[in-house]
């Protein structure tokens, strides 16, 4: 069913239609994704429940507070679903609470993450709320800098060798974006910036 | 890494740090969810584990403050500071109206966001604390947008319609809600002429009424608050507009503090879908003990502290 449903989509994309991505809508920043994917042309869904996504080519977790989605993850039963259909090829990009629900393991002993990326993931890796901070960053794949938004911000500890390492920073040191395969996780947020280059290369992602 | 409380723990040399873009930007991080207020670290990882997006550390919720009188003030730091080590969410904690040492007090300790809140006894009924002097963000209570848009102009990063604390009552949470998003409906539609004036009736700042007459939304995140006690309550607010909502008694005030806090964190998510609202509304023992906002006297509505 599942392996059917990709085809569909594959199909569609290639007779030209618009990308359709889901922006999981359970809590925090998802309107502002929303906003960002359709000023660059995608269909939107916000994702409440498991079903809604079998009608998109991608999804989006969205920043927020990682406890409180990942508990409304398990309450709806997304977790099952998301784990088979990462290892099928689904694209899926997390922003700063996303890349904890990506995580195979945290530095912390909550939330249990989905295990859906090679990544070992510290929360709040830069501090409390008065530590948040922005930071122009070099990303692999983006020309020139890139406005980065870190609040309450995780960083990537650990990572095997099929994670991509997009960009690192210092102090603390590690990396901030990461891709394996179709799975791309930041710690920070391109959705409250004005510029959208993070959000046409997941498209481009979505559409290989 | 471990978060040490009681003293600013700065982790890293970022320089770029308390930026209007970081302040605000964690009130959008919030959005679709609830803040709930805790007088314990147990109750504080009972709302982490149900699902609260921030816990909101006080001594007393405002039903008791309400009972109690007295003068009510900023909560001992040892207490506050109990609550930040037991959850990972962020913590926010009040101070009174125009009391900016108390804020200071609280910045200094790591606290991530501070209520500037009617719901304490105002220290200066004149002036609100000048929120841009912070590092730290800060949300404040509002009835109208008038109000709203003289605290952003103060730097408060985070709004909040103030409805009446401690009451377990909604409808002064729905005229505050009505009042602020039916003012930036009707700036919409208005000629940009009409601005000025408006200006001057609304006793705010023109930038920011000119704002959202260009991009038809409030330049910070608006929540609800003051009253709130049931799921379809949490359902009801977020309907009429608001992007998330704080519970303050509500929750441990009620008959199952950990089951209702569950189901209100449900409810914010699925607003919009009354099926799964049957289901969790469903068996949740009873709700605070309320009040009628309509007999009680002037001089006991924490909503019209502050201006």
């Amino acid at each position: 069913m599942l392996e059917l449903c990709q085809r569909i989509k594959k199909w569609h994309r290639e007779v030209g239609e618009n990308l359709h991505i889901g922006v999981l809508a359970l809590q925090g920043d998802y309107a502002e994704h929303i906003n960002m994917l359709q000023s660059n042309n995608a269909d939107v869904s916000e994702i409440r429940l498991p079903s809604q996504l079998d009608d998109v080519d991608g999804l989006i977790i969205p920043g927020g507070e990682s406890t409180t989605i990942v508990q409304l993850i398990d309450i709806y039963d997304f977790r099952t679903k998301l784990v088979e259909m990462a290892s099928e090829g689904f694209p899926i990009w997390g922003t700063c609470a996303g890349m904890i629900v990506m995580a195979r393991e945290l530095t912390d002993h909550r939330p249990a993450p989905l295990n859906l990326m090679n990544i070992k993931v510290s929360r709040n890796a830069f501090g409390r709320q008065i530590d948040s901070f922005e930071e122009d960053l070099t990303i692999k794949g983006i020309e020139g800098k890139f406005p980065a938004v870190f609040i309450r911000a995780p960083i990537v500890v650990e990572n095997d060798s099929s994670v991509d390492i997009l960009c690192s920073i210092d102090k603390p040191s590690g990396p901030v974006a990461v891709q394996q395969g179709k799975l791309l996780a930041t710690s920070f947020h391109p959705e409250l910036t004005n510029d959208s280059r993070m959000h046409e290369y997941f498209l481009s992602i979505v559409k290989m | 890494m471990a978060l040490k409380s009681g003293s600013k723990k700065v982790s890293s040399d970022k320089t770029n740090t308390g930026t209007w873009k970081v302040k605000a930007g964690l009130a959008q991080m919030l959005k679709g969810g609830v803040i709930m207020d805790v007088v314990t670290s147990e109750q504080a990882k009972i709302a982490e584990d149900a699902g609260a997006c921030a816990v909101m550390a006080l001594e007393r919720v405002p039903s008791d403050i309400r009972k109690d009188g007295g003068v009510a003030r900023m909560s001992d730091p040892s207490m506050i500071a109990g609550i930040i080590d037991a959850v990972t969410i962020p913590v926010m904690a009040k101070a009174r109206i125009g009391h900016f040492v108390e804020a200071q007090i609280l910045e200094e300790m790591g606290v991530d966001y501070i209520d500037e809140s009617e719901v304490l006894t105002p220290a200066d009924e004149n002036n609100h604390i000048n929120k841009h002097n912070f590092k730290v963000p800060f949300v404040c209570g509002c009835r109208d947008l008038g109000e709203a848009l003289r605290r952003i102009g103060e730097g408060a990063a985070m709004i909040r319609t103030k409805g009446e604390a401690g009451t377990g009552n909604v409808v002064e949470a729905v005229r505050h809600a009505r009042s602020v998003l039916g003012e930036v409906k009707r700036i919409q539609t208005m000629d940009a002429t009409e601005l000025m004036s408006l200006a001057r009736d609304l006793k705010a700042p023109y930038e920011l009424i000119r704002g959202i007459h260009d991009n038809g939304k409030l330049p910070v995140v608006n929540f609800s608050a003051g009253g709130i006690a049931s799921p379809a309550d949490a359902a009801l607010m977020m309907q009429i507009g608001v992007e998330g909502v704080f519970v303050g008694s509500g929750i441990f005030k009620s008959e199952n503090p950990d089951v209702m806090a569950k189901a209100i964190v449900k409810a914010t998510t699925h607003y919009n879908d009354p099926e799964m609202l049957v289901e969790i509304s469903k068996g949740l023992g009873s709700s605070m003990p309320g009040l009628d906002v309509r007999t009680m006297p002037e001089d006991q509505k924490m909503a019209q502290r502050g201006w």
